[in-house]
C-alpha cells in the first residue's frame, strides 16, 4: 500500500507523529541531516532570511502542536501562510500538504474552532493545488464521522467521487476507490442500522417487506464501492469484514469465501494477521473440516505465536489424527508461553500440564527435549522464579497450581531443581495439586 | 512596419542570426524572424525625428493591447529615490534633524546620480547609447560646496518633492533633463519602470549600481556625517523592527508607479540586512562618490567609544565604575583618537570604524581584564563579592559576576526567544504582490489572495490582541530596574573587591591575561582571525553570544574586532610572544 493511503486511514489521533515524519518518507527523521542538505541544496548561497524565518516559524508551529498549545500554533500559522508566495516554486508546491496537515490539526484542537472553520479552511485548500483535492476530501470526511455528520460526509465523499482532473494518475485511482470504499463503509453503517430494525419487526408486517428491499438495495450499492478497492493490494479490515457480512446475510457464501481467500492468500497483499482470523472464522461458521481450519490457522501460528486462537489451534491439532499435528500442538502451546502478555493464561498452562503429560505417556519424550533445550536457559527465570510463584500463589491459585505441575514435569526431567523452582515445587504439596499429579 | 527605420542596423541576430531587424513599439531592434529583441534602441538622433515617431506611435496605438497595468513613465532610480525619501523621512520621526535629509541626504544622492552617470551631467545614461557618455566635469575633482552650481533649480526642487503623496497637483516632476521621446510612448515590456530591462542587465565597470541595501548605505553614511546618535546596529535593529521602510519599500511608492517584471528582481527583498554586508556597502559607496573627510568625531561625539562604552555598559547592566577601566583601555589604545576614529574616504585604505562593535570589544577586553574569563577566577570573585555583600548590607554592594550572569542569562533567554518568535511570525510579503510577467499575474493575484483569506480566518483563532506589539523605537533594549530580583540593577555597583590600591592608582586584583588571538591571519582571506566557541571559555562565549546579540552581529566579528583591540593594547608583548609563544602576560595600571 502506498504510503499515503496508509496515513489516510491512519485514526486522527496519530497526527501528532505524522507531523513529525513529514518530510521523510521512510519515517526516519534527521533534523541535522535536514539541515545540513538544505544548505547544500542551496549551493553555498546564503539562504534567504524569507525561507530561514518560515522554517523556524514551521518548527515553532510544530512544537506548539506537540505541546497542544492550539492558541499558539494558530498564531505562527498565521504567518506560516506565506509560503504560498514563496517565490522558490519547489517549495511552494510542497506547502498546500504541509499547511494542510498542520492547520486541520490545528482547526481540530482549537477551542475557537468548529464544523464551520474547519469546512471553510477544508474548502479553500481542496482548490490550492489539484493534487490535493482528493486527499483532503477524504480527510474532510473522516472529520465529519467524526463529529458524527453522516449525510455531509456523505455528500463530501460523492463529490470527491466524481471529481476529475485531466489523466488520472495512478496513485489517484487508488484515492479514487478509497472514496468510494468509504461512501461503501456509509452506506454499509446504514444497512446495518435497517438490519437491526428488521429484526425488531415481525416477519408478517407490512414494513418487513419494504424495509427488506430497502436494505437490498443499500447492499447492492456498497459492494459496487467497495468491490473494487478490496481487488487493490492493502489492508482493508473494515471495508472485508462489513463486505463480507453482507454477502453472507444475503447467502451468498462463494462469494464471501472467494474475497476471504483472496484477502488472506492473495501475495501481492501485505502480511495481515486479521486477514486469517476472518477466513478462519467464516470457515468455523461454515463448518468446514478440521483439516482446512488447521491450514488458515497454521499460517497465523506463523505471524502471530502469541494470539489468542493458537490455544483453539492446539485443540484441533489435539483432535487431529496426524502424529505431525500432535507435535505441532505441543509446539503452539510453548510458542503460546514465550509471551510476556501469556504468562497469566491459566487455560495454556492447563493444556501444557495436560498435554506434556499426554505426550510423555505416549513416549514422546524427545518432543518435549526438543522444546525444553531451546527455553531451558531463560524459562525458569521468565515463568518459575519465586517472585513470580509468591505473586502467582496470592493472586490466582489455580494459575500457581499449573504452573507448578509443568515446572515439575520440564525441570524434574532435566534433574534440576534449582534455585527458582523450590517454590513452584514447595507448592505442590497442596492438595489439589497433589490430586491431580497423582492422577 | 518599421522594417524601413531598422535598416541601419546591420548586426547578426545573438539568436538566429539573421539580419532582419524592425523596431519595436520602444524604439528597440526586433529580429523579425525569431522575434528577439535586443537592448540596442533605435538613437533619435535629431529632435526633427521626434515628432515623427509620435505620429507613429499614436497611428499604431489601436492595434496595440493593452496587457499591462499603465502607470507614470518611471526609471529605476526614480524608485530608489523614493525609497532614500521615506527613510529619510522615517529617520526624521525617529527625532533625527532635518538636516540629514534636505541637506546632508539629498547631496549624497544628487553627487551618486551625477558619478553614476545618471542625472546632473551633460550626457545622462537614458538619452542615448550608453557609452557615449563622459563626464565632462573632472571626476576627481571634489569640491563639495561648487557642486549645487551643476543642478538647475527646477531638478534641484523636484528632488526634494517628488514622490510626496502629499504633491498636490499628483503629476510627477522628472529630476532628470532626458528626452524620453523614443521611449516615453509606452512602458517596456518587461518591467514597470522605463529602464528596468536595462538597469537589471547593465554592468559597467567602476559603476556602483543601486540596490536597496545600498539605500542603508546611503542612510548610514548621511547619519554620520551628522554625526547623530544612531549607530550602524541600530540602524539596521530598527529596520529589522520596522520603523525604517526597507523590506516592501515600493508598497509606499505613490499609486502610479507601477511595478513588475524586473522592477521585482530590482526592489523585492527576502532578507534583512546584515552588518557586515552594509558596512562594506558604506565604504564603497563613500568611495565611489568620493566623498571627503566626514566630521571629526571627537571626544563629546556620540560615536566616540568613551561614550558608547558608556552607553553599552548601562545596557547590558554592568556597573558605572567601569567606564573608568573603559576609558583607560581607549586611551591606551589609541582607539579615542580623532584621526582614527574619523571617516575619510579619499584616504588610501578607506575604511570607517565600527564604533558599536569596537566600544562592545572594549567592554570585552575590560570584563577580561577584570575577571579573566577562564571559567575559574570570575567564580571566586564571585564567592569573596558574595560574602562580602552579606556582611555588609548598608554599604554599596560590590560587584557580584556570578548574580549578574544569572541575571543577564535569563534577560537575554528570554528575549532572545521573543526575537526568534518575532522573526519567524514577520510578514514578508506585500500587499501589492509583484509578478514577472502578464501571464503571471492572475496567478500572483490569486495566491496573494488565497493567502490574506486564510490569514483572515485564523486570525480569528488568534487572540484579539496584535500579536507582534509595535515596539517602539529605543536604543536601549533592556532596561533594569533596582528592586525587582529578576532585573536587578548592578549600575550602582562597585569594583573594590576585584582592584586593588597600588600607589595612588588601582589595579586590577587579577594579574593575568589570555589573548583571544595569538596569531593573526596573514595571508589574502580577508579575515585576521577565526572563532571557533568550543576553544574558548565558557564565560567567554557567553559574553560574546551576549554582546554579538545585542547588536546583532556575528559572534566571530566581535571576536575579531576584541582580537584587534588586544593586539593595540598589548602591542609590545605581542612581538614578544612570537618568541615565547607564550600568551599569559601580567598587566597593570
Amino acid at each position: 500500500m502506498s504510503d499515503f493511503s496508509e496515513e489516510l486511514i491512519r485514526p486522527k489521533t496519530e497526527d501528532d507523529q505524522e507531523e513529525s515524519c513529514l518530510f521523510s518518507g521512510t519515517g526516519m527523521s534527521f533534523p541535522w541531516l535536514q539541515k545540513h542538505i538544505g544548505t547544500v541544496a542551496t549551493g553555498g548561497k546564503k539562504e534567504k532570511d524569507f525561507a530561514q524565518t518560515t522554517n523556524a516559524c514551521l518548527s515553532f508551529i510544530q512544537e506548539a502542536l506537540l505541546k497542544h498549545q492550539w492558541q499558539q500554533a494558530a498564531e505562527f500559522m498565521h504567518s506560516y501562510f506565506q509560503i504560498l508566495e514563496d517565490s522558490d516554486s519547489h517549495k511552494r508546491q510542497a506547502a498546500p500538504e504541509i499547511i494542510w496537515k498542520l492547520g486541520s490539526e490545528i482547526l481540530f484542537y482549537h477551542p475557537k474552532s468548529n464544523v464551520e472553520t474547519f469546512n471553510t479552511f477544508a474548502d479553500r485548500m481542496k482548490n490550492i493545488g489539484v493534487l490535493n483535492y482528493l486527499k483532503i476530501s477524504l480527510q474532510h470526511a473522516l472529520y465529519l464521522l467524526h463529529h458524527g455528520m453522516l449525510e455531509d460526509a456523505n455528500r463530501n465523499l460523492s463529490h470527491a467521487e466524481t471529481w476529475r482532473y485531466g489523466e488520472k494518475s495512478s496513485s489517484q485511482e487508488v484515492l479514487i476507490n478509497l472514496i468510494q470504499a468509504y461512501k461503501g463503509l456509509l452506506q454499509y453503517y446504514t444497512w446495518s442500522k435497517k438490519k437491526m430494525e428488521l429484526s425488531t419487526l415481525d416477519e408478517d408486517d407490512y414494513a418487513y417487506n419494504t424495509a427488506s428491499q430497502n436494505m437490498l438495495n443499500h447492499s447492492w450499492k456498497t459492494s459496487v464501492n467497495l468491490c473494487a478497492l478490496i481487488q487493490t493490494p492493502g489492508v482493508w479490515d473494515p471495508f472485508v469484514k462489513s463486505y463480507v457480512e453482507m454477502l453472507e446475510f444475503y447467502g451468498d457464501q462463494d462469494g464471501a469465501r472467494e474475497v476471504l481467500t483472496n484477502y488472506a492468500y492473495d501475495e501481492k497483499f501485505p502480511s495481515n494477521p486479521n486477514a486469517h482470523i476472518y477466513l478462519y472464522n467464516f470457515l468455523k461458521r461454515e463448518k468446514a473440516p478440521r483439516e482446512k481450519l488447521i491450514s488458515v490457522l497454521k499460517i497465523l501460528y506463523q505471524i502471530v505465536p502469541s494470539h489468542k486462537l493458537m490455544l483453539e489451534f492446539h485443540r484441533l491439532l489435539r483432535k487431529s489424527e496426524k502424529e505431525d499435528h500432535h507435535k505441532l500442538g505441543l509446539e503452539v502451546l510453548f510458542g503460546v508461553l514465550d509471551f510476556a502478555g501469556c504468562t497469566k493464561n491459566i487455560t495454556a498452562w492447563k493444556y501444557l500440564a495436560k498435554y506434556l503429560r499426554q505426550t510423555l505417556m505416549g513416549n514422546h519424550l524427545a518432543w518435549v527435549q526438543e522444546e525444553w533445550n531451546s527455553r531451558k536457559n531463560w524459562w525458569p527465570g521468565f515463568h518459575f522464579s519465586s517472585f513470580w510463584a509468591k505473586g502467582d500463589w496470592k493472586e490466582d491459585k489455580a494459575l500457581a497450581c499449573e504452573k507448578a505441575l509443568v515446572a515439575g514435569i520440564l525441570l524434574g526431567k532435566e534433574r534440576e531443581i534449582n534455585l527458582f523452582s523450590v517454590d513452584y515445587l514447595g507448592c505442590e504439596n497442596s492438595a489439589l495439586c497433589h490430586r491431580r499429579w497423582v492422577c | 512596419m518599421d522594417l524601413e527605420e531598422a535598416k541601419e542596423f546591420k548586426e547578426r541576430c545573438t539568436q538566429c542570426a539573421a539580419v532582419s531587424w524592425g523596431l519595436t513599439d520602444e524604439g528597440k531592434y526586433y529580429c523579425t524572424s525569431c522575434h528577439n529583441v535586443t537592448e540596442r534602441s533605435k538613437e533619435v538622433i535629431n529632435t526633427g525625428a521626434i515628432p515623427n515617431t509620435k505620429i507613429q506611435a499614436i497611428s499604431r496605438g489601436l492595434k496595440r493591447k493593452r496587457k499591462l497595468e499603465k502607470g507614470w513613465d518611471w526609471y529605476v532610480c526614480e524608485g530608489f529615490q523614493q525609497i532614500l525619501y521615506q527613510q529619510a523621512e522615517a529617520l526624521k520621526t525617529l527625532g533625527v534633524g532635518p538636516e540629514l535629509k534636505n541637506e546632508v541626504l539629498h547631496n549624497f544622492w544628487k553627487r551618486y546620480l551625477q558619478k553614476s552617470k545618471q542625472a546632473y551631467c551633460k550626457n545622462p545614461v537614458y538619452t542615448s547609447g550608453r557609452k557615449a557618455t563622459v563626464l565632462e566635469d573632472n571626476p576627481s575633482h571634489s569640491d563639495w560646496d561648487s557642486e549645487p552650481d551643476l543642478l538647475s533649480d527646477f531638478s534641484c526642487r523636484s528632488f526634494v518633492e517628488s514622490g510626496t503623496d502629499s504633491q498636490p497637483d499628483g503629476c510627477p516632476q522628472k529630476p532628470f533633463p532626458i528626452s524620453k521621446a523614443s521611449q516615453s510612448e509606452t512602458a517596456s515590456i518587461c518591467s514597470g519602470s522605463l529602464d528596468g530591462v536595462e538597469y537589471s542587465l547593465r554592468k559597467e565597470k567602476g559603476i556602483v549600481k543601486m540596490t536597496v541595501p545600498r539605500t542603508l548605505a546611503f542612510c548610514y553614511l548621511s547619519l554620520l556625517w551628522q554625526r547623530e546618535t544612531i549607530t550602524l546596529s541600530d540602524l539596521l535593529r530598527f529596520v529589522e523592527e520596522g520603523h525604517i521602510p526597507y523590506i516592501n519599500a515600493f508598497q509606499h511608492f505613490p499609486e502610479e508607479m507601477k511595478l513588475y517584471g524586473r522592477d521585482k528582481g530590482i526592489f523585492a527583498i527576502e532578507s534583512w540586512p546584515a552588518y557586515e554586508d552594509i558596512y562594506k556597502k558604506i565604504i564603497e559607496i563613500a568611495k565611489f562618490l568620493d566623498l571627503p573627510r566626514f566630521p571629526d568625531i571627537t571626544e563629546d561625539c556620540y560615536l566616540h567609544p568613551n561614550i558608547l562604552c558608556m552607553k553599552y555598559l548601562m545596557e547590558v547592566n554592568l556597573p558605572d565604575e567601569m567606564n573608568d577601566l573603559t576609558c583607560q583601555v581607549v586611551k591606551m589604545t589609541g582607539i579615542g583618537e580623532v584621526d582614527f576614529l574619523t571617516f575619510d574616504p579619499i584616504a588610501k585604505m578607506a575604511k570607517t570604524v565600527k564604533y558599536d562593535v569596537q566600544a562592545v570589544a572594549v567592554i570585552v577586553v575590560v570584563l577580561k581584564l577584570l575577571f579573566l574569563l577562564d571559567d575559574n577566577l570570575e567564580w571566586t570573585l564571585s564567592n569573596i563579592a558574595e560574602k562580602y555583600n552579606e556582611k555588609n548590607k548598608e554599604d554599596k554592594p560590590w560587584f557580584d559576576f556570578r548574580k549578574w550572569y544569572q541575571v543577564m542569562k535569563r534577560s537575554v533567554d528570554e528575549k532572545k526567544q521573543k526575537w526568534e518568535e518575532a522573526r519567524a511570525k514577520y510578514l514578508w510579503k506585500s500587499e501589492k504582490p509583484l509578478y514577472h510577467s502578464s501571464i503571471d499575474r492572475a496567478v500572483v493575484y490569486k495566491r496573494r489572495e488565497m493567502v490574506v483569506s486564510l490569514q483572515k480566518q485564523f486570525s480569528t483563532l488568534v487572540d484579539s490582541a496584535p500579536t507582534v506589539e509595535k515596539k517602539s523605537p529605543s536604543s536601549f533594549q533592556f532596561n533594569w530596574t533596582e528592586g525587582d530580583s529578576a532585573r536587578t540593577c548592578f549600575h550602582g555597583h562597585g569594583l573594590q573587591g576585584i582592584l586593588k590600591k597600588k600607589g595612588q592608582s588601582m589595579t586590577t586584583k587579577n594579574s593575568l591575561y589570555w589573548l583571544s588571538t595569538q596569531k593573526f591571519c596573514r595571508s589574502y582571506c580577508k579575515h585576521v582571525t577565526t572563532y571557533e566557541e568550543s576553544n574558548f571559555s565558557l564565560s567567554y562565549q557567553f559574553i560574546i553570544n551576549l554582546f554579538s546579540f545585542l547588536l546583532r552581529i556575528k559572534t566571530s566579528s566581535l571576536h575579531e574586532e576584541v582580537s584587534l583591540i588586544e593586539k593595540r593594547l598589548f602591542k609590545t608583548k605581542y612581538s614578544k610572544t612570537k618568541k615565547k609563544s607564550r600568551s599569559r602576560k601580567g598587566r597593570k595600571y
